[in-house]
């Protein structure tokens, strides 16, 4: 059963179409990540669900109930957000209970419930404190309670990581996927961060322009995204692209830029290729193998090394093929220097293919 | 082991050039604004006979605190011989509901136009700002026949009004900026949390704005306890606030002018602003600069 349907949602401000003509469908106990660059929509979309936004037009359902006229409060979301937006007058205790005191429950129910949140969230020992008193971690910790207790069905979380410092948010993030096998409530996470969302959602829905660009598994982004700008988007160091044309001699499908010609014998088309079309080809950094692992790949090459970036677990390697930029992500373990000639190959099944004309995948 | 050379915290010496042009300019400032309140006390403290010598800088040989007396309990206003303590009366009566009624009214509209904004709210805004701008001269006759048609002309109702509604708009421009640099999302996850307009005033908002509260109160306390003009206009001569009859006693030209009567008289008149400010300085810096960094 699905828990959040958004049909055809549109949101205007003023002239400025943010969201247009949206549609999402959300199941039952799902993560669902809402990914894109700043100005997407996708915090705007997060409120919409919420409730503390009107639509221009469109529903937003949530557990079979049209919610798109009601009060947040009557949606059946928790929400956190951010900057944590505690309360700063109250004590964590009542942070957390305000909203149970404000829909009028008795007072033994809001304890127990409180203390059913403290618990899960090991945050027992703060509840006399001021969140002025708390560190980052603790303060979200808090503010996570607060949705908890609400005891509902679905979560919204808008960017609850993005203030904390990176080991912090490592280790919440990992409390997070495990808060969510526990509870296993429908959640809806908006982050601009890949790791985040390759990390904790079952899908992710990457935004671009008001608009969802791919609705997918992780693996299904990564590995097979939909067109340019989400393959572009995923990975870091991005996807390397080389623009040329789509050509085929002997039955045999070949992709050719200046003075370069892979064979696309692997390739798996999604569409039917057609002879002669202007095409993007992507193959990401870390699908690239270099030394002996090279000979045995299908397509090969030779690259002069411009730059190199030791990372730790693996070295990043900056040079030029088929007059674009090329990077490839090898181990840390290889002897490299500055201006060796390496040989390298990679095999299209692991490619990607877009058509110049519409950024889609061909 | 340390080098030779300077380590550790940098000496600073006390007496330097810097330090006696910076001390030397503040304390030829301060004698320069204390001087006259200094007149005014010791003139205040002397009988006429020392008064008539002529030595204003001169302490009091014989101090008495009849002026005193005489300035709060008998001097003339007019007509009537009751001293300030009448316009003291007074002055109370129009301050209290003038300046609880206008917070009151402020820092609603000013939560309001930050975080409930309707069609039109920021024209209502810019109209409200527009009136701090308009010389308030220019609306004491229209003022005056808007009163009398409410039957409010010359009762404490009328100025207390008029009191209210001249400091709506900068009270209201200090509260929506206040109110502005709270985060929206503090007002989001209130209104998840179910918590309506006015819970999310009284529970939320109010508990975090004490500065802004201050500010507010000074503002209005002193603002409207040194008016004259609305006092005399509006008020009627039962009325009268406390300035109108200093004025009325420092003016009125019967027999020998008492200056030390009317120094005591200006000194009690001034007494509660002065008051105000000494004992609620700190927080009223703390309550501006709070609002000029994060607005």
């Amino acid at each position: 059963m699905s828990s959040v349907v958004i049909n055809e949602l549109s949101l205007n401000f003023g002239n400025v179409e943010v969201l247009k003509s949206l549609n999402l469908d959300v199941a039952e106990g799902e993560f669902l990540v809402l990914l894109g660059p700043s100005g997407c929509g996708k915090s705007t979309l997060l409120n919409c669900i919420a409730g503390l936004l009107d639509v221009s037009a469109g529903q937003v359902i949530i557990n079979g109930i049209n919610v798109t006229w009601e009060e947040p409060k009557d949606r059946g979301i928790g929400m956190v957000f951010q900057s944590y937006a505690l309360y700063p007058q109250m004590t964590v205790e009542k942070n957390l209970s305000f909203g149970l005191r404000v829909a009028g429950l008795p007072r033994k129910e809001i304890r127990d419930r409180v203390d059913r949140a403290a618990e899960i969230l090991q945050i027992g020992a703060l509840l006399k404190r001021k969140p002025g008193a708390l560190s980052g971690g603790q303060r979200q910790r808090v503010a996570i309670g607060r949705a908890l207790v609400r005891d509902v069905d679905v979560f919204l979380f808008d960017e609850p990581l993005s203030n904390l410092d990176a080991k912090l948010r490592t280790d919440l993030r990992v409390e997070l996927k495990r808060l969510h096998q526990r509870l296993g409530n429908t959640m809806i996470y908006v982050t601009h961060d890949q790791i985040e969302a390759l990390t904790l959602a079952d899908r992710i829905a990457i935004m671009k322009d008001g608009l969802i660009q791919q609705l997918d598994t992780p693996l299904g982004i990564y590995n097979r995204p939909e067109n340019r700008f989400v393959a572009g988007f995923i990975g870091s160091p991005g996807m390397n692209f080389m623009q040329g044309l789509l050509e085929c001699s002997d039955d045999q499908w070949q992709f050719s830029t200046e003075g370069l010609t892979m064979s696309l014998q692997d390739y798996q088309f999604t569409r039917e290729p057609v002879q002669g079309t202007p095409v993007e080809f992507g193959i990401r950094p870390e699908h690239i193998l270099i030394g002996d692992n090279a000979a045995s790949q299908p397509i090969q090459s030779v690259i002069d090394i411009e730059l190199i970036e030791p990372m730790g677990a693996d070295t990043v390697v900056w040079s030029k093929l088929g007059g674009s930029s090329f990077t490839l992500r090898v181990d840390s373990e290889a002897v490299l220097s500055k201006d060796q000639s390496l040989p390298v190959g990679f095999s299209a099944a692991r490619a990607s293919i877009f058509s110049s004309a519409d950024g889609l995948r061909v | 082991m340390l080098e030779a050379g300077p380590h550790g915290t940098k000496p600073r010496r006390i007496v330097s050039p810097h330090n006696i042009m910076l001390y030397g300019f503040l304390i030829v400032a301060a004698l320069y604004w204390l001087l006259p309140l200094y007149v005014m006390v010791v003139t205040s403290l002397k009988g006429m006979p020392e008064i008539r010598l002529g030595n204003i800088f001169a302490p009091p040989v014989e101090v008495t605190f009849a002026p005193w007396a005489k300035a709060w309990d008998s001097a003339c206003t007019g007509l009537y011989c009751e001293g300030l303590k009448v316009g003291f009366w007074n002055s109370i009566r129009i301050l209290v509901p003038s300046v609880v009624i206008s917070i009151v009214i402020a820092s609603v509209n000013g939560y309001a136009l930050s975080f409930w904004r309707f069609k039109g709210s920021e024209v209502f805004f810019t109209i409200l700002i527009f009136g701090a701008f308009i010389p308030y001269q220019v609306l004491i006759y229209p003022l005056v026949i808007i009163l009398r048609e409410l039957g409010l002309f010359s009762t404490l109702g009328g100025v207390i009004l008029v009191h209210t509604i001249f400091g709506m708009p900068i009270l209201t421009l200090l509260f929506r900026n206040y109110f502005a640099s709270v985060p929206v999302e503090l007002f989001k996850a209130a209104r998840v949390d179910g918590a309506g307009f006015w819970r999310i005033f009284f529970q939320i908002m109010l508990p975090m704005s004490l500065p802004i509260f201050v500010v507010a109160i000074i503002l209005q306390v002193t603002g409207i306890w040194n008016d004259f003009l609305f006092g005399v206009i509006y008020a009627g001569t039962r009325n009268f606030p406390m300035t109108v009859q200093l004025n009325n006693i420092v003016n009125s030209t019967q027999g020998v002018k008492e200056y030390n009567v009317n120094m005591a008289a200006t000194l009690l008149t001034g007494a509660l602003p002065l008051i105000v400010y000494f004992i609620s300085g700190k927080l009223f810096v703390r309550g501006i600069a709070a609002g000029a960094v994060k607005g």
